[in-house]
C-alpha cells in the first residue's frame, strides 16, 4: 500500500516537471522574448532584471530566449538519439532473442564490442568520421545507444518466446515476424518504456556534454550544453548565464528519470 | 461404414539432439484419426503423449524427428511439406488447446483479439465479420455476456473461462482436428466435466475429430471412442474404450484403470 503511494508520487512529480519543460520548449518554438541570436552590446553581461529575467551573455544575447530555444535543440537531439537507438535496438534485440543460434552470437558479439566503449567516446569517433553538427550528433549518439536497447529487448524476447501463448500463436500458423512484433513486442513495452526514459536522460546529458566539448551543436545555434560551455569563461562575471541552462538540464533529467522510475515500478 | 481417414501417423520417432547422446522420447508412434472420432491418449507423466501431440501440431523442430516417420494429414506429409503449407494447416485445419489456461493467453491482448487471431492469419474477413464470428464462437463455448468478455483481458477471467476462450480460439476456423493436451488438468472437477461436455458438443455439432490427451482415465472413458495407452515412449495398447476398460491386456493398463478413484460407500 505504501509502495503504491510512492509510485504515484514519482509519476506525478515526474509528469509535472516534464510537462512544464515540454510547455516551456513548445512556447520557445513559437515565441521568445528576444531574438535568441540577436546581440545587444549595451546589455552585455546584464544581470537578472525584468527586461532580461535570466540576464544576458557575453554578446548581450538574452539568456531566457536562448534557454528556450536551446532546450528545444537538446530535447530534439535526445529524442532523435533515443528513436534511432530504440528502433534499431528493438530490431537487433528481437532477431537475436527470438531466433538465437549463430546469428545471435554474431550480432551480440558486435554489440558487446560497441558496448565496451563508453558511449561518449564512441560518439566522438563517429563525429570525427562524419564531421560535427546537430544531425551528426544525433546519428553518432543513436548508434552508441543501440547496444543497450538491443540487450534489454533481447532478454525480454528470450523470456517470452517460450511462453505458452507464443507457442499457441505459432500453432495458429502465425509467421515469425508476426509473432515477434505483434505477439511478443507489446509484452516488452513496460520494460522498454523505462529504458527509453533512462536513455532519454543519458541522451540529454550526452548532447550537453558533447556541445560542451565543442563538437556537438555549432554556434550560433543555442543548445543547453553549448551555453554551459560558453558560460564557463564568465562564471564570476555573469553567474546567471551558467546557472539557468544548468538548472534546465537538471529539471529535464529529473523529470524524465522520475517518470522512468515510476514506469519501472509499474512492471 | 468406414469414415474418411483424416490423420495418419506412421512410425513417428522423436529424439532430441541437445546432448552428446541423442535422447529418444517417443518410439514408433502410430495413430489413425478418422472424421468425427475422439481418440484418447493416456499415460503417466513423461510417457511421451504431449510430445507426440506437439509433433503432430508441428511445434517440434523437424530435425528432432527421424526420417522414416510420417505424419499424413489428408494425404499430405506434414514432416516433409513446405513450411507455408504447414502454416496454412496450423490453426486452420488443426487446432490445439494447452493444459495451462493461465499461461496460454497473451496477457497484454484483449480476449477478442486473441480469439480472432487465427481468422486474421488464415482468412481475409473484414473487421466486422471477424467480430461477428468471434462473438458467435464465444457464445458457442457457453460464455455468458460474450460482448463484454470480448473486450476483457485474460487476467479478468477465471481458469475455466480462459479454457473456454482457448477452445473458442482453437475452433474459430472450424478445424478438422482439435488436439486437446490435458485441457482439464489445471481445472477443478466441476469445471472439468463442463469442459468435457463442451468438447463433446464441438465434436457433435462441427464433426471435429479430437485427440484427447489426459492421464485421467475416467474422463477418457466419458469422452473417447478409442484409447491409446502410452508408457515410456511406446504405445503399449490400443483399442476401443470397451476393450481397454473391460479386458485390458497389458499389466500397465490394468494398473492405470485400478488407479481410477472409486466411490465406495462405507457400510456400518
Amino acid at each position: 500500500m505504501h509502495d503504491k503511494k510512492r509510485k504515484n508520487y514519482n509519476l506525478m512529480v515526474g509528469g509535472i516537471i516534464t510537462g512544464l519543460m515540454l510547455f516551456f520548449i513548445l512556447v520557445g518554438i513559437f515565441y521568445t522574448p528576444y531574438d535568441p541570436n540577436g546581440m545587444d552590446a549595451t546589455a552585455k553581461f546584464a544581470g537578472i532584471s525584468f527586461k532580461h529575467p535570466m540576464g544576458c551573455d557575453n554578446f548581450g544575447r538574452d539568456v531566457l530566449s536562448r534557454v528556450m530555444k536551446g532546450a528545444g535543440t537538446t530535447l530534439g537531439v535526445a529524442a532523435g538519439t533515443v528513436f534511432i537507438g530504440t528502433f534499431f535496438g528493438v530490431i537487433v534485440g528481437a532477431v537475436t532473442g527470438y531466433f538465437g543460434g549463430i546469428l545471435d552470437e554474431i550480432l551480440m558479439r558486435v554489440n558487446d564490442a560497441i558496448f565496451a566503449f563508453p558511449s561518449i567516446l564512441l560518439a566522438l569517433v563517429f563525429i570525427s568520421l562524419l564531421g560535427s553538427g546537430t544531425y551528426q550528433v544525433v546519428i553518432a549518439l543513436g548508434i552508441a545507444f543501440i547496444p543497450s536497447f538491443a540487450r534489454i529487448v533481447r532478454s525480454e524476447f528470450i523470456k517470452y518466446k517460450n511462453m505458452d501463448y507464443i507457442k499457441n500463436a505459432r500453432l495458429q500458423g502465425a509467421w515469425h515476424l508476426r509473432i515477434m512484433f505483434v505477439h511478443i513486442l507489446p509484452n516488452t513495452f513496460t520494460v522498454l518504456m523505462s529504458a527509453i526514459m533512462i536513455g532519454f536522460n543519458n541522451a540529454v546529458l550526452a548532447e550537453a556534454g558533447m556541445s560542451f566539448l565543442g563538437i556537438g551543436v555549432q554556434p550560433p545555434q543555442a543548445s543547453l550544453g553549448r551555453m554551459l560551455s560558453e558560460a564557463q569563461s564568465y562564471l564570476f562575471r555573469a553567474p546567471a548565464y551558467a546557472i539557468f541552462p544548468g538548472v534546465v538540464i537538471i529539471l529535464m533529467v529529473l523529470g524524465f528519470s522520475l517518470l522512468g522510475d515510476a514506469l519501472k515500478r509499474e512492471e | 461404414m468406414e469414415k474418411e481417414l483424416l490423420l495418419q501417423v506412421k512410425d513417428l520417432n522423436i529424439e532430441f539432439h541437445d546432448h552428446l547422446i541423442p535422447e529418444t522420447v517417443v518410439y514408433d508412434f502410430d495413430l489413425e484419426l478418422r472424421e468425427g472420432e475422439i481418440v484418447g491418449l493416456v499415460g503417466e507423466s513423461g510417457s511421451g503423449k504431449s510430445m507426440s501431440a506437439l509433433a503432430i501440431a508441428g511445434l517440434l523442430s523437424r530435425r528432432d524427428m527421424k526420417k522414416r516417420g510420417q505424419i499424413l494429414f489428408e494425404g499430405r506429409d506434414l514432416l516433409s511439406c513446405e513450411r507455408d503449407v504447414l502454416r496454412k494447416i496450423q490453426g486452420n485445419e488443426i487446432g490445439i488447446i494447452f493444459q495451462e489456461p493461465m499461461t496460454s493467453l497473451n496477457p497484454v491482448r484483449r480476449i477478442g483479439w486473441q480469439v480472432e487471431e487465427a481468422l486474421r492469419i488464415h482468412t481475409d474477413f473484414s473487421k466486422e465479420e471477424r467480430y461477428q464470428r468471434a462473438i458467435e464462437m464465444l457464445q458457442s463455448v457457453e460464455l455468458e455476456d460474450a460482448e463484454r468478455i470480448y473486450r476483457q483481458y485474460p487476467h479478468e477471467l477465471s481458469g475455466g473461462m480462459r479454457q473456454r476462450v482457448m477452445i473458442a480460439a482453437a475452433m474459430i476456423c472450424n478445424p478438422k482436428i482439435l488436439i486437446a493436451d490435458e485441457p482439464t488438468t489445471a481445472l477443478d472437477v466441476t469445471i472439468q466435466a463442463q469442459i468435457v461436455e463442451l468438447l463433446k458438443k464441438m465434436n457433435r455439432e462441427k464433426k471435429t475429430s479430437i485427440l484427447f490427451i489426459s492421464h485421467d482415465l475416467s474422463l477418457v472413458r466419458q469422452l473417447c471412442q478409442r484409447v491409446m495407452v502410452m508408457q515410456g515412449g511406446y504405445v503399449v495398447e490400443t483399442g476401443s474404450v470397451q476393450e481397454i476398460f473391460d479386458v485390458p491386456k497389458m499389466e500397465y493398463t490394468k494398473k492405470l484403470i485400478a488407479a481410477i478413484p472409486k466411490v465406495v460407500r462405507k457400510s456400518n
